[in-house]
């Protein structure tokens, strides 16, 4: 008689997510399972609480109400020192860059290095280079400012220092945003091929949805603070839910109702 | 009489949590300069920035007011024969109280507005959120250093000051008011007590610390995008400047008062 398969385990699981600002719940009861090696991508509208979901899980925010679960632990339970531990293993690409306009460009892909990792400064530099290849850049780049890049290229050396460590999981906050069509669609490819080639889960939250179907596996829908669908990826253009159809298609009339004040 | 009370009262509310968070800001800062990891790259850079590129400020702030000190104290003590006083009431104003204050307002406008602009935008570029992924304290990272650079800066300015401003008065004194160079400079020391020196240094230090502390916490703090980072800078000079002025009153009353 063979032993029962255990069931696989979520990467990230987060049961009953909430968080308010004030008198507006952004995120009312999230519920939302993400398998290890999957890339997920969630979408919604403006202000339906995208960002929020992502710095809560990067616990960045700290949320009102309910439990992430990373490899099983809940990382809200857990001490300062332990949880560090956890978050040593995420790698973030956020939605303007966020590169240090103070360090040259191959200090920013090795900060993580030098800052987890205690790497030498010299070899820090190397790898740095090596890192910048991997994302169609010059080693030559690293002696570069960010201020002095184009935004393809800020994007590029953001996702760089987001995989330098070579995280398990890594976020993606509209990593398209500002890019011409190209230019994006190569900056989800490369995203593509990182995250393959680390084997890592992948969170992806974005408007647009050529990069959403480029990048994801599965898809989640995120409205009135909750998940009001998921499913493959494939399928957001022709999901049957009424929500997702007028999303996708970016139609005025359905059951979204755009608030005109805050 | 209701709405007068809660006029008063909702003021004096927000000024008492704004004081709780600074004093707990202030406390989270100085916590990591007791534990490792040390930043010591930022720490000089703050360092630099705040002591070597203010250097030129400061001096010619000190020096004219030097200057203007020993001709304003000359003209006064005109009227009452006292103009031999002028080469001490130099000194010890000077030690005490001008170079320490100068100093430290001139530092504000310049660092401390820096500081407020520089960690705002980061704020606002979510920077400081991408130094929380990547495993950095931004708390550990962007302000103990400067708390300490505050610190450490402020009376090496102000030691400098101090020299350029005694300067200051002796070159007006001795050019234009006919004192004796060496009469001026044994006057100018023989009233000079360590206690002046030190007292001006303790204060500087203090000074230091305050400025690195609401350039920082006004920094941390700010919301929006380019008004809140205006507006960061500008209450980070002000309220530096309002403490150095209160903090002045408290420690000479402490250093000095029978």
């Amino acid at each position: 008689m063979s032993a029962a398969i255990p069931p696989k385990q979520p990467k990230i699981r987060i049961r009953g997510l909430e968080k308010s600002f004030g008198e507006k719940k952004v995120l009312d009861g999230v519920d939302l399972d993400i398998m290890p090696g999957t890339s997920l991508v969630v979408i919604g509208g403006s202000g339906s609480g995208k960002s929020v979901l992502i710095k809560c899980v990067l616990n960045l925010i700290e949320p009102d109400a309910g439990t992430i679960e990373i490899d099983g632990e809940n990382v809200l339970a857990l001490s300062p020192r332990a949880r560090r531990a956890v978050y040593a293993r995420i790698g973030m690409l956020f939605q303007n860059g966020a590169l240090f306009d103070s360090l040259p460009v191959w200090e920013n892909v090795a900060f993580g290095l030098l800052a987890r990792h205690r790497v030498r400064r010299a070899e820090a530099r190397v790898r740095a280079g090596e890192i910048l290849g991997q994302v169609g850049l010059e080693a030559t780049c690293g002696a570069l400012f960010p201020a002095e890049l184009s935004g393809g290229m800020q994007k590029r050396v953001a996702l760089a220092r987001a995989i330098a460590s070579r995280p398990d999981i890594l976020f993606f906050d509209e990593p398209t945003t500002g890019l011409d069509p190209i230019i994006g669609a190569v900056i989800d490819g490369l995203i593509v091929d990182c995250v393959k080639r680390l084997g890592s889960t992948a969170v992806a939250i974005t408007h647009d949805m050529a990069s959403a179907q480029r990048i994801g596996d599965e898809a989640a829908m995120l409205h009135g603070g909750k998940i009001v669908w998921s499913g493959p990826a494939a399928s957001l253009l022709k999901s049957g839910n009424p929500v997702v159809d007028q999303f996708t298609h970016g139609r005025r009339e359905g059951p979204i109702k755009m608030e005109l004040r805050g | 009489m209701n709405s007068l009370l809660a006029a008063i009262g909702r003021p004096v509310l927000v000024l008492c949590r704004t004081a709780g968070r600074i004093a707990l800001f202030a406390l989270s800062g100085l916590s990591h300069l007791v534990r490792p990891p040390f930043h010591v790259r930022m720490f000089v850079r703050a360092l630099i920035e705040m002591a070597y590129f203010s250097l030129p400020v400061v001096a010619l702030t000190a020096i004219f007011t030097g200057m203007v000190l020993a001709l304003q104290s000359y003209t006064g003590f005109a009227r009452f024969s006292a103009q031999s006083a002028v080469a001490s009431v130099v000194v010890l104003s000077v030690t005490r109280e001008l170079g320490p204050v100068l100093a430290g307002l001139m530092v504000a406008g310049r660092v401390g507005a820096a500081m407020a602009a520089e960690i705002g935008t980061m704020r606002v570029t979510d920077q400081i959120d991408a130094l929380a992924t990547l495993s950095t304290d931004p708390m550990k990272y962007l302000v103990a250093p400067r708390l300490l650079a505050g610190v450490i800066a402020l009376p090496a300015l102000v030691v400098v000051a101090d020299i350029l401003g005694v300067l200051g008065g002796y070159i007006v004194s001795t050019t234009s008011l006919g004192f004796n160079p060496a009469a001026y400079l044994h006057s100018t020391f023989s009233y000079l007590e360590t206690i002046d020196v030190v007292s001006g240094l303790v204060k500087a230090a203090v000074f230091g610390f305050l400025i690195a502390l609401m350039g920082c916490y006004n920094g941390y703090a700010t919301r929006g995008g380019a008004e809140g980072v205006g507006a960061a800078t500008t209450a980070a000079v002000v309220s530096a400047s309002i403490l150095i002025l209160a903090f002045d009153y408290v420690l000479t009353g402490l250093f000095f008062s029978q």
